[in-house]
């Protein structure tokens, strides 16, 4: 596959560079990167003048529900929404049906990715087999077939003593640990943040302690044990307060957050609209502003979606009902531009923390744009102006908060392997 | 006559001051029929009124029922058990199987805050609010406000305390949106495991550290019900141990004005949050809620059909 990505604003952190150059590709991999290149006979030409060409965005915090649940999305669906917002590799959560903690479930899915896939797949497997919370999965072989990370999302490790166990023994296979940091007694029944908001509406409150102090928790046991740690998902001021002291110290620990923690507050529940039903939940004024914070001076080394695609019928119910979590993917890249519009990152740390960083973190070959190495690229158009329609979104699932909303910025262009799988 | 501009009556916080005024006005006229020999006038004949009851509450149904009926409106009770409703019919699917059958208003009420928004949403028939979670209560907020306003005349400029479970009350949230856009000024007591965060924000709410603050020179003292079994284990010690700390006596009524009113929602957990000597006292006025009940229930159903006289 060749392709002359041509006049493009060429911006890899991962070497520093950020110039008006063209980009070569061949046979899938990047061939040369520089100024007035000639286009080899034959070769597709890609005009990339007013944007951004930078190494392919990679989520890491996607649930693709497939196998077992691919009425709300499978991998085809998930990849081509995926593609369509500007990413080229993805990982996956491990709480389909079955849960991914075995390796012929991995296999399928890197199978089915590869063959029918729009984007690279990475499948995170579980900490706890079934995610059941009592015995640790095999993570040898885990890793073996395939998974870049050890979850159990969607459900905390409740048991310290395991979660340490856990660690230690990741450490050793060399998998990463991915907290989903939540005290669930402190949780109880609650249904949204606990705050003004809930008081008014009526609703059982989610403290931002019960957040904080898994975090707390696990970061403890990662300097304990010497063993790196990826706190998922972070929305509360304590949690970014608590990872940045603990980077201080030297503890190897990194986080994400995801576009709606820095978009949104607790408000968007009013109305008792389920599409802000998420968890953690939608915080308050001053947990948006830490996390902006965290992402601006680095404390926060990620921006992943969290795409948790669910059917209408699981959303159009009333509020306690309703199943947690949004859609991501094809909102994502604009969300997260305008981090850069209103000055909290620079166009190149935006690119770090959704592409390089996500990808050292995972330790797959990704997140750069280095000679010799794969062409995931994705080309941005910063200046397209678009209005979110639900019908036209890729994903199987409509459960966006942002239905209706104006974004500027998208993916003009996403190349995986040399290929274009996705332009508009 | 003012004209009332809601089909829906769900919270006390989407109504207007003027709203609650006129529906507390009309309810005053209610209350004249609710005296006659014969107590019914057509008003509302051809109506269809299903009581939609997720919920069991023996009290506020009847008290709905009764309404519709003086008013003349056919009534139907519904009483899904909550275990049919988890294996699979959701709210809207019922919803719309009643709305086939074209009524015309729907009194609902349903465990989860907020579920009668969905239900509007999806019904053509007025929704009438019987309680939500721990959102809204409005029509006992409203029989709140008329028996306060029976007693002094007027709304405003009020010391009004409530005392309990705030956090799990719907009817507080109801009082504080009804009696603070009234003009009265709110003061909370009870246990700060059953205080909502930012409560005084709502409207004119001071949230008292003590209950003597509260009820201190109270001219009303509404205490409010304690579900025991919604409590767990965590919210208080137990009931003795609550009794004493804020339930209301003969002793600590003293601190609130002479002649000071005392409300509850009921049912009364006698000797936990009033001992029976306030409850049958001259300043409690638990029955006149009761009453008036039926005339602020008459009034909504009234209004929320288009207030038109057959
Ligand atoms: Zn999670």
């Amino acid at each position: 596959m060749n392709l002359l990505i041509k006049n493009g604003r060429v911006i890899d952190p991962s070497q520093g560079l950020d110039e008006i150059a063209d980009v070569l590709v061949e046979a899938g991999l990047v061939k040369e990167i520089g100024k007035n290149l000639k286009a080899p006979a034959g070769v597709e030409t890609v005009d990339a003048a007013g944007k951004y060409v930078v190494p392919g965005l990679v989520d890491m915090h996607v649930h693709l529900r497939d196998p077992g649940l691919e009425y709300k999305e499978d991998i085809v669906s998930g990849t081509r929404a995926a593609a369509a917002g500007g990413f080229t590799s993805l990982a996956c959560m491990p709480n389909t049906k079955p849960a991914i903690d075995n390796k012929a479930v991995v296999s399928y899915i890197i199978n089915k990715a590869t063959t029918d896939g729009f984007c690279n797949v990475f499948p995170v497997g579980c900490i706890t087999y079934g995610m059941g919370g009592e015995r640790m999965a095999e993570m040898g072989e885990l890793k073996e077939a395939g998974c870049v990370a050890v979850s159990d999302d969607g459900r905390p490790v409740a048991n310290a003593e395991l979660m340490r166990r856990a660690l230690e023994y990741a450490r050793g296979i060399g998998i990463l640990v991915i907290s989903h940091a939540e005290d669930l007694a402190l949780v109880g029944e609650g249904v949204m943040n606990e705050g003004f908001t809930s008081t008014e509406l009526g609703l059982k409150g989610i403290p931002r302690v019960a957040e904080d102090i898994a975090t707390a928790r696990d970061v403890m046991l990662a300097e304990y044990t010497n063993s790196p740690l990826h706190i998922a998902h972070v929305s509360t001021k304590g949690s970014v307060r608590i990872i940045r002291e603990a980077k201080a110290r030297g503890v190897k620990v990194t986080c994400e957050t995801a576009p709606h923690y820095f978009t949104l507050t607790d408000d968007a529940v009013r109305g008792y609209d389920t599409n802000a039903k998420m968890n953690p939940p939608l915080r308050e004024a001053d947990d948006v502003a830490a996390v902006k914070e965290g992402l601006r001076d680095g404390t926060i080394d990620c921006i992943a979606t969290d795409h948790a695609p669910h059917h209408l019928d699981e959303k159009d119910v009333e509020f306690n009902a309703a199943l947690n979590g949004i859609i991501g993917l094809e909102t994502s890249l604009p969300l997260s531009l305008k981090l850069v519009g209103d000055g909290i990152l620079t166009i190149n740390q935006l690119i770090e923390k959704m592409s390089c960083n996500p990808s050292k973190i995972l330790g797959i070959s990704r997140g750069s744009l280095r000679v010799g190495g794969v062409a995931d690229v994705t080309v941005i158009d910063p200046a397209a102006e678009w209005t979110v329609e639900t019908e036209k979104l890729v994903s199987k699932s409509r459960n966006t908060p942002f239905a209706g909303w104006k974004m500027k910025g998208a993916a003009a262009c996403t190349i995986r392997g040399g290929a274009v799988v996705f332009s508009r | 006559m003012a004209e009332f501009k809601h089909r829906n009556i769900i919270a006390l916080r989407d109504l207007t001051r003027e709203d609650m005024e006129l529906l507390l006005a009309t309810a005053e006229n209610m209350r004249e029929i609710n005296s006659r020999d014969i107590k019914k006038v057509p008003t509302l004949r051809g109506k269809t009124i299903v009581n939609l009851f997720y919920e069991a509450s023996t009290r506020t149904r009847t008290s709905f029922e009764i309404a519709a009926k003086r008013l003349s409106a056919d009534t139907v009770n519904i009483s899904p058990s909550t275990s049919s409703a988890t294996k699979g019919e959701t709210l809207a699917d019922t919803a719309l199987n009643l709305l086939a059958m074209k009524p015309d208003i729907i009194v609902m009420r349903h465990a989860v805050s907020g579920a009668h928004y969905h239900l509007a949403q999806k019904v053509t028939c007025s929704v009438v609010n019987a309680g939500d979670g721990a959102h809204e209560h409005p029509s006992q907020g409203l029989l709140d406000l008329l028996t306060i306003r029976d007693r002094f005349g007027r709304l405003d400029g009020l010391k009004v305390a409530i005392v309990g479970d705030i956090t799990h009350s719907r009817v507080a949230r109801s009082d504080i949106q009804g009696l603070t856009k009234m003009g009265s000024h709110i003061y909370l007591a009870g246990p700060p495991t059953m205080m909502p965060p930012a409560v005084e924000k709502l409207g004119n709410v001071t949230v008292c550290a003590t209950m003597r603050e509260a009820i201190q020179d109270a001219d009303v003292v509404i205490m409010l019900r304690i579900q025991q079994e919604r409590q767990g284990k965590t919210l208080m010690p137990n009931a003795r141990e609550y009794s004493r700390y804020f339930g209301l006596n003969p002793e600590n009524l003293k601190l609130a004005k002479p002649g000071a009113m005392v409300m509850h929602p009921g049912p009364i957990n006698r000797g936990v949050e009033m001992s029976s000597y306030v409850v049958n006292g001259s300043q409690s006025h638990v029955l006149k809620q009761v009453e008036n009940g039926v005339a602020v229930r008459m009034a909504m159903l009234y209004h929320v059909c288009g207030g038109e006289l057959v």
